[in-house]
């Protein structure tokens, strides 16, 4: 199966009937939307903690879909074939991290803006937000997809999961939310951007690698 | 079939478990005497024989027990690397019971380091508990330790919750060293290394030789932990396979 093939297909079945797709649109939002009420309706507290919340919500709803990922297509059977093509496993798991982020991560940067809005951020802040998950969704779906291929192998995956994934993801975050304070404060966001892309490319190397070892060892 | 499948696997070992069994019956007391000496040595200077701190006064004394547990709580997952390491590439058969083993011993030094950490901030910075990046990464280190743990429990076919749990430490290695240097890499509440400088240590020596001390005490009460812990292990095996075999025969 060609890697084009595989990318469409699960981008494709992610937000046809029965995927997790708009889920997490509204999930993700639903989450925005709770802090408020936690928090109480201070717009200028919102806007300043309104980022983070942002990151949190993301971190979250990128969780949801993951339990599927491959768990899937182990069940019917395409994973095995998968296993036994001649396109190697790592770049598989690359393409089908990319349809993951494509699937459940574009959707909610896009739907980013409103939520921010209802946040009361700066249009240069929600910029700036905008700009660091666009840098640093892609290494959260990688780490999602070493979450994922470890869970394969286990019958009742669920938390755990979330569980492998929430620690390896906490640099990300910090460094995501590290950029928006720089530019809020007046000071280069830059450091943080570039910190941010590293740990992008470092996972997108390491987790391929760590998901298809993973896939290799489920029966 | 399995037999030969079997022996193929086991060829490459250094150890086999049985010789490790007697050589771990003789070695736990050994090394339990010598970490109960290093102790008293330790303690008896950490607690007595050392001076208190201009600023600090007795409370200082909490880092004899607090820098040595921090330094358990990063080795132990070390310890779990590098057996993951033996679990992935040479299939040997004691790198899986020393990995699982020193999981728990990692997860509670981990705690040890939070409490007496609580312990010393409080009269130091007037709270048990900030969220500064040193702390903050030892409570990830925490519950890294517990994920693995839960992950290795989870599956039930013995090698492959190695071989998945091996994966899952390798990742989880790439935390480490973010925990070391958190302190120098952002500015906090948190102290700077003291001790593995490249300019040497910026401690008296009257408070650098307990500090050892201890710090040799603990690597001796991991080992001989670590060792017990692999010993039991080992028997929770053998146990486990006495019973499928007898449940097998039984049918």
């Amino acid at each position: 199966m060609s890697l084009g093939a595989i990318y469409r297909r699960d981008v494709r079945m992610a937000w046809s009937a029965g995927g997790g797709g708009p889920i997490g649109v509204i999930f993700y939002l639903a989450v925005t939307a709770v802090a408020p009420f936690a928090l109480g309706p201070d717009l200028p507290l919102l806007a300043r903690i309104g980022p983070a919340l942002l990151w949190i919500a993301m971190l979250l709803a990128l969780l949801l879909g993951l339990e599927r990922l491959f768990q899937a297509d182990h069940e019917d059977g395409t994973l095995d074939q998968l296993r036994l093509a001649d396109t190697p496993l790592v770049l598989v798991v690359l393409a089908k991290a990319a349809a993951h982020w494509t699937a459940a991560a574009l959707p909610l940067i896009a739907a980013t803006p409103l939520a921010g809005i209802l946040l009361n951020l700066s249009p240069r802040l929600l910029l700036v937000t905008l700009a660091s998950l666009v840098l640093g969704t892609p290494a959260l779906a990688l780490i999602g997809a070493v979450g994922a291929a470890l869970a394969v192998s286990l019958r009742r995956a669920g938390v755990l999961i979330a569980i492998l994934v929430l620690p390896l993801s906490i640099p990300v975050v910090i460094f995501g939310v590290g950029a928006i304070e720089a530019a809020a404060s007046a000071r280069s966001a830059g450091p943080s951007f570039a910190l941010l892309g590293a740990l992008t490319l470092v996972f997108a190397v390491v987790g391929p690698l760590a998901a298809a070892a993973a896939l290799r060892e489920a029966d | 079939m399995s037999a030969v499948s079997e022996s193929a696997v086991k060829r490459p070992s250094i150890i086999n478990p049985g010789r490790f069994a007697g050589i771990a019956d003789r070695a736990v007391p050994i090394l339990g005497a010598l970490t109960a000496a290093s102790f008293a040595v330790g303690l008896y200077f950490a607690l007595w024989a050392s001076p208190e701190d201009y600023q600090q006064g007795s409370t200082v004394r909490i880092m004899y027990i607090h820098a040595p547990s921090a330094y358990i709580a990063l080795m132990a997952y070390v310890v779990m690397t590098s057996a993951a390491l033996g679990t992935l590439v040479w299939r040997h058969p004691l790198a899986d019971v020393a990995a699982r083993s020193a999981a728990p011993i990692g997860a509670a030094f981990t705690l040890a380091t939070l409490a007496s950490g609580a312990i010393w901030g409080k009269p130091m910075w007037g709270a048990w508990w900030v969220w500064d990046a040193r702390l903050t990464s030892m409570l990830i280190l925490f519950f890294m330790y517990l994920g693995l743990m839960a992950l290795s429990r989870a599956i039930e076919e013995p090698v492959r919750a190695a071989r998945i749990t091996a994966i899952a430490t390798l990742i989880g290695f790439i935390n480490i060293p973010i925990i070391k240097f958190s302190v120098d890499w952002w500015n906090t509440l948190h102290q700077g290394a003291s001790v593995m400088r490249l300019d040497g240590p910026t401690m008296p020596a009257s408070m650098l030789t307990p500090l050892l001390v201890m710090a040799l005490a603990f690597t001796l009460l991991f080992l001989t932990l670590h060792l017990a812990a692999m010993r039991t292990e080992l028997i929770r095996r053998r146990a486990r396979s006495i019973r499928m075999r007898t449940a097998r025969s039984a049918d």
